[in-house]
Order: C-alpha cells, then sequence, then structure tokens
C-alpha cells in the first residue's frame, strides 16, 4: 500500500512538474511530404516533454512572406520557423535568430553533415538545424537509356547529357529526352539555370560586386540550355517548374530529369509514378571544369528572437532533428521515409544505404561548396543563390528575362543585356558599388 | 409595349446562359471532382472527367491532418460579425449621403473608394506594427476591426446606390407623421432597403470570407480561417492537387450553399440599384 501510495505521489509530482513548465509552441513550416510527417509525430514530443505543438502550414512563398513580416517586426506569432539556407545567415548576422549553441551532448551537434551546418551558420555560430537537405542530381529512365545505345555514367558532362537527350528524343510518342525548369521565380528557373551556369564557370558577381552577365561564360551557359531544350525538351518548358516536371516525368513522358534529390522518393513511388521501377540517378553534369551543376538546400528549424518560449523551442528543435527522430520515422514507415541530407550518422546506416538513392543524395551535397559555388573567386555565399537580401528581388528579375529568352519572346543575347543592366542598377541603389 | 421575343431567340440567349455559366462554374466543378481522384489521377494526361475510380481518401487525410471545424468556426465568426459591424456603421453613413447630401458627398464618396485602389501590401507593415503594439496579431478581434473596415467603401457604396432610388418623399411624409431619425431609418427606410441591404450583406459576406491577404498575414494558429486551411495544402514541391482540390471543396462548401440558397435576394437586390 506504501509503495502503491509513494507510487501515485511520484507520477502527480511529477505531472505537475511537467504540467508547470509546459508551454504551446507555435510552429511555421511549410507543406512538404517530410514536414507534414513530422506533425504526425509531435504526440511523441509532448510525451517526452509535455509541450503542446500548433502547426500553422503554409505553402512556400506564403510562409517565406509571412516569416519575414514577423520577424523582421519581432512580432513574435510564431516560436519556431521553418526556414531555408537563404534565410538563415542574413537573419543571423542582424540578430534575428537565438544561437542555437549549448545543445545537449546526447543531441551531437557534429553529426550534422558539414555542408548543411555550414550553409546554416553565420560566423561560426549555428542558427538553424536542419531537418532535411537536398541537392539536385540527374533521374534518368533506364529503359529508355539502353534503347537510345547508351550507358549513364555516374559522373556525366553536359555533353553527355545533351547527346543522350537527343537519342532518347522520341516527339511521336510524346517522350522528351530531358525536362528541366524553365519557370520564372528565383527559387524555380533562377536556381537551375544558376547552378548550370556554375558548372559553365559563370558567377553573378565579380569580387567587387559587378554583374558578371557580359561575361562569355553565362552566354555558353545560356545558349547550350536553350539549344537543348529547343531540340529535346518539352513544349513550353518556359513556364515548367518542379512540380510540372514531376508530372511529365512520372507520366513517362521524359527521358531525363535533373532536379531535387527529394524527387527521388517521388518518382520511384508506384503508387504515383508509371515509371518506378525504371528509374535510375547520377550525378548532376558538368563542363570538365571542377565545378557540377547542382545545388544545396535545407528547410531547416530556427528560433525567432522575438519568442518568449526559447527554452522549449530549444527542445522541439532537438526533437526533431536528432537521431532518435530519423530512427522512430524509420522504425513506423521505413527508412526510405526517414527526413534525408541532414546527419553523417544516417549515411553510415547499413539499413540506410540499402536505400537506391542514398548514396548518389549523399554525393551530391557533398559535391556542392556554398563558400566556391564556381570556378572563380566570388565574394558571396550560396551554391543557387546569393546570400544577400536584395538577391531574391534581383534574381526573380533576371529568371524573367531568362525565361522570356526560353519562350522566344527575346534572344538570349538580349535577355542577359537586360539582366546585366537591371542587377548593376539594384546593386548601385543598394551601395554595393 | 414589351418588345416580343421570338422562340429561337429565347433558344438562343438560354444557350449563351447557359454558356457562361458553365464556363464560370467550370473550375469550381473540376476542384469537386479532382477531389475524389487519386493524386495519379489528377495529374493524368489526358485528364479524365467523369470515369474514374471515386474515392473518398483525400478528404479523410484532410480530415485527419487539420482542424476543420475551428478554421471554419473562425470563417464564420469573422465574416460575420465583421459584416454586420460594417452594415452598422454604414447604413447611417449611406443614408446621410443619399438624403441629406452636402456639396462634398461625391468627393467623400470617391475618397472612400479610393482606399480600395492602394495595393493591400503597401500598408502591411503599419498595420502589422499597429497590431503588435495593440496585442491584436492573431486574434479574432483584429481581423474583424480589419476585414470590416476594407469592406467598408463597398458597403456604403451598394447602400448609397440603394438608398438614392427611394423617394426621398416618403421620408418626408414620415417626418410629417412624428418620425424622428432613428424611427426613420429603423421603420421606414430599413424595410424599403430590405432587398439592397440583403444583398450587401451577403456580398460582404462573401468577400470577408474569401479575404486571403490579411487573413494569412495576420494570424498563425489561432484564429486563422479556411483560406489558411487551404494554403496549407499547396506545395511547389510535391504533387498533392487532390488533396489541394477536397480542402479547397470543404472551404467553399459552406458559401456555395448559402449563395445557393440566397440566389434570389442576391440576384433581386443586384437589380434593384442604379442598374434596374
Amino acid at each position: 500500500m506504501k509503495l502503491k501510495n509513494l507510487i501515485l505521489s511520484a507520477t502527480a509530482i511529477s505531472t505537475l512538474g511537467l504540467a508547470a513548465s509546459a508551454e504551446t509552441l507555435t510552429i511555421a513550416t511549410v507543406n512538404n511530404g517530410d514536414m507534414i510527417r513530422m506533425q504526425g509525430y509531435t504526440d511523441d514530443f509532448t510525451a517526452k516533454t509535455g509541450h503542446e505543438v500548433d502547426w500553422v502550414t503554409l505553402e512556400e512563398n506564403v510562409l517565406r512572406q509571412r516569416v519575414t513580416t514577423d520577424i523582421s517586426t519581432k512580432g513574435g506569432a510564431f516560436d519556431i520557423m521553418t526556414i531555408g539556407m537563404y534565410e538563415t545567415p542574413i537573419w543571423g548576422a542582424n540578430g534575428w535568430l537565438v544561437p542555437l549553441d549549448g545543445l545537449s551532448a546526447e543531441y551531437d551537434v557534429g553529426d550534422i553533415l558539414p555542408a548543411m551546418a555550414g550553409g546554416l551558420s553565420y560566423d561560426g555560430t549555428l542558427y538553424a538545424a536542419p531537418f532535411y537537405g537536398e541537392s539536385s542530381m540527374v533521374m534518368y529512365r533506364t529503359d529508355l537509356m539502353e534503347k537510345a545505345g547508351l550507358e549513364m555514367p555516374n559522373a556525366p558532362t553536359w555533353d553527355f547529357i545533351a547527346e543522350a537527350a537527343r537519342a532518347m528524343t522520341d516527339r511521336d510518342n510524346e517522350i522528351n529526352g530531358i525536362c528541366l525548369r524553365g519557370k520564372a521565380g528565383w527559387g524555380e528557373g533562377g536556381a537551375f539555370i544558376t547552378v548550370t551556369a556554375n558548372s559553365f564557370g559563370a558567377r553573378w558577381f565579380d569580387e567587387d560586386w559587378n554583374a558578371q552577365f557580359d561575361q562569355p561564360e553565362w552566354a555558353a551557359a545560356l545558349n547550350f540550355f536553350v539549344g537543348m531544350m529547343a531540340e529535346s525538351g518539352p513544349p513550353g518548358y518556359a513556364t515548367n517548374g518542379f512540380n510540372e516536371n514531376l508530372s511529365l516525368f512520372q507520366q513517362g513522358k521524359c527521358g531525363m530529369w535533373i532536379d531535387a534529390t527529394v524527387a527521388a522518393s517521388f518518382v520511384t513511388n508506384p503508387n504515383d509514378s508509371t515509371v518506378a521501377d525504371k528509374v535510375g540517378f547520377a550525378l548532376a553534369p558538368d563542363t570538365g571544369l571542377g565545378k557540377r551543376s547542382n545545388w544545396l538546400w535545407a528547410w531547416a528549424l530556427a528560433i525567432p528572437a522575438g519568442t518568449q518560449k526559447a527554452d522549449a523551442a530549444k527542445q522541439f528543435i532537438e526533437w526533431a532533428t536528432s537521431k532518435d527522430y530519423i530512427e522512430l520515422v524509420a522504425a513506423k514507415e521505413g527508412w526510405a521515409n526517414v527526413p534525408p541530407g541532414a546527419r553523417t550518422s544516417l549515411y553510415e546506416n547499413p539499413e540506410y544505404q540499402k536505400v537506391p538513392f542514398a548514396q548518389m543524395t549523399l554525393d551530391s551535397i557533398n559535391a556542392a561548396d556554398p563558400m566556391n559555388p564556381t570556378v572563380k573567386p566570388v565574394p558571396y555565399v550560396g551554391v543557387q543563390f546569393v546570400a544577400i537580401p536584395e538577391f531574391a528581388g534581383i534574381a526573380t528579375e533576371v529568371s524573367q528575362e531568362f525565361s522570356a529568352a526560353y519562350a522566344g519572346q527575346q534572344t538570349v543575347e538580349e535577355a542577359l543585356a537586360k539582366a546585366q543592366a537591371l542587377t548593376n542598377d539594384a546593386m548601385e541603389a543598394a551601395g554595393y558599388r | 409595349m414589351a418588345r416580343a421575343v421570338t422562340t429561337n431567340r429565347k433558344i438562343l440567349n438560354t444557350a449563351i446562359a447557359w454558356g457562361v455559366g458553365l464556363v464560370i462554374f467550370f473550375p469550381i466543378l473540376w476542384t469537386i471532382l479532382t477531389s475524389f481522384k487519386t493524386e495519379a489521377q489528377a495529374i493524368s494526361d489526358p485528364p479524365v472527367f467523369l470515369f474514374f475510380d471515386w474515392t473518398l481518401e483525400n478528404y479523410a487525410v484532410v480530415q485527419e491532418r487539420s482542424d476543420y471545424m475551428r478554421f471554419l468556426w473562425n470563417s464564420v465568426i469573422l465574416a460575420g460579425v465583421s459584416t454586420v459591424l460594417g452594415l452598422i456603421i454604414a447604413v447611417p453613413a449611406a443614408w446621410s449621403m443619399a438624403f441629406v447630401p452636402s456639396k462634398r458627398t461625391k468627393d467623400i464618396l470617391l475618397w472612400m473608394l479610393s482606399t480600395k485602389m492602394l495595393p493591400a501590401v503597401g500598408v502591411l507593415y503599419p498595420i502589422y506594427l499597429l497590431f503588435i503594439q495593440l496585442g491584436l496579431l492573431d486574434s479574432r478581434l483584429g481581423l474583424i476591426i480589419v476585414l470590416m473596415l476594407i469592406n467598408l467603401p463597398i458597403i456604403v457604396w451598394m447602400l448609397y446606390t440603394y438608398f438614392k432610388e427611394i423617394p426621398g418623399e416618403i421620408l418626408e411624409a414620415s417626418r410629417m407623421d412624428g418620425a424622428g431619425l432613428k424611427d426613420e431609418i429603423l421603420y421606414v427606410l430599413t424595410p424599403m432597403a430590405v432587398p439592397g441591404i440583403a444583398s450587401t450583406l451577403l456580398l460582404n459576406f462573401i468577400l470577408a470570407w474569401n479575404e486571403a491577404f490579411w487573413t494569412l498575414n495576420l494570424t498563425a494558429a489561432k484564429a486563422a480561417p479556411l483560406t489558411a486551411f487551404i494554403a496549407s495544402y499547396s506545395s511547389p514541391e510535391g504533387l498533392f492537387f487532390a488533396k489541394l482540390s477536397a480542402a479547397s471543396t470543404m472551404a467553399i462548401a459552406p458559401i456555395l450553399i448559402l449563395g445557393w440558397f440566397s440566389q434570389k435576394q442576391l440576384v433581386r437586390g443586384l437589380t434593384f440599384g442604379a442598374v434596374k
């Protein structure tokens, strides 16, 4: 009886203790598969800490506008924000984020992939913890490649990709040799053409922040892209983004697709994809100059400086980006569904190594260097973006000019000239030049 | 004398009306149909129209993932209260402009309408900062005030147009019979303008229900209405059109049903004013 009373008292005390410090966290996030999955496991976090969670899920662009408004005004509407590699160093430098120092030893911060930790830090301090990371790679139809009599190398060149695209194109059967992003927007077609240009040796700015669109590398990259897409791409590719190309690939209408590594799980899912068992993977192409055309991105969790619940928020981030969380998802839904690209230990796990796209994802992430994104030196950080606040606006306008060239509304030379002028004007107005 | 309308003309008019109606309704119909498809069927090329395996799975997923009733309740409160509050302010305002106009009445009306011409994003930061200072972020009260204010010019304009149609002599007669200002507005003017007021109320309820900029930007978890519910199913990295369609159908269903049952009042009210 005494023992029973003791246990009941201890339980009551611990429950009271938990309840006394329990908080309700408001978390803003995006509607991506891994994030939605995390919402489903919130009960596990609540059971461990006593803290409740209110989710605010928004479309990526809406989320970006919403959290930017809140953080820049210290609104305090959110306790945790889902942000990317572009925002983190800028907001960290502005003092808008709580530094993620003092994380527990069992969290093992050293296990975060170096490329991810580097991209989510400012001045050596981590400001956001990666929930999942991604790069870009080639996804191709093994059957069509075989039919064309070609074999995809592990690390192809752009010349090989163009040749293979030509050979795989079958207009009568609506098969396009290659599907790529042409849609305007800095995170859509803008990101793709930037990494393509990196592999051709082009750069956004020289060391004095002068725009470089008047240099031959940009002309070579853009002319190559437009020529290949005219020959082997889908009609109207100037308005195609991730979703449009995913749809085409899943319906068997693309020989190759170069895009986010996260797409691998979609195109190999037999419930949605008609070509699920015929997909191979390769590194993003290069031109032999030493830089591949793959990007680096992470969706990460950060704590805005305006929150009153920083301790509870840190506990959530430790839970959501921990090794334990990965194992929880693996146990419930299998290793193919764990959030990829964030931790080194995941890629050392023999079970995860069996996932077909695991190694290629890691190799692609490791092949991207945000500090040295292209051949020549640059004054900025970022592979498919330039981590300065003005970039989103400038790159959106530049990608609109490029999309107009893809659609045949102007020549490549005209698009590059306009990009050069508008970028230099904006940089001058912002005080860089 | 009314103009005679031939049978052929009637058939043609009916066909054109149906055609226009179908074109306008088609996106909604397509959204509803897509909500019953699988994600693969939703993006199939050529698209499937009616002959597919109908499924309720998307509704089950949406129901499981989101607290629909909370979003719905917020939408009802925000749209309902802001519209009623707007009417309480707009009826006397429209009365004074219609029956006791001054030299500047036309200018005031135009000025009121001009506030609608400013892009909302232009005042996002000032309003956001005000909301922080007043503690109104993510609160229903704050959004009710904003929705009421942004729709007020339209309510005043619509009521002004309806009131102008009512002969001033009737109001004069009521005054001669001893009616005060309150009685004149409440018991004489309002009953005569009921169709106009009803259509104003319905139209503004719909506008407030569909308002997406402020409801997305000034809310987080507590006060978010159905616009935020839909926004949570849109994704640039992943094809979830069937689930997005299910969420959209659930969000528009209440207002669609309301519109269906009140269409007679809406049409009567809209043709009651200056376009009569």
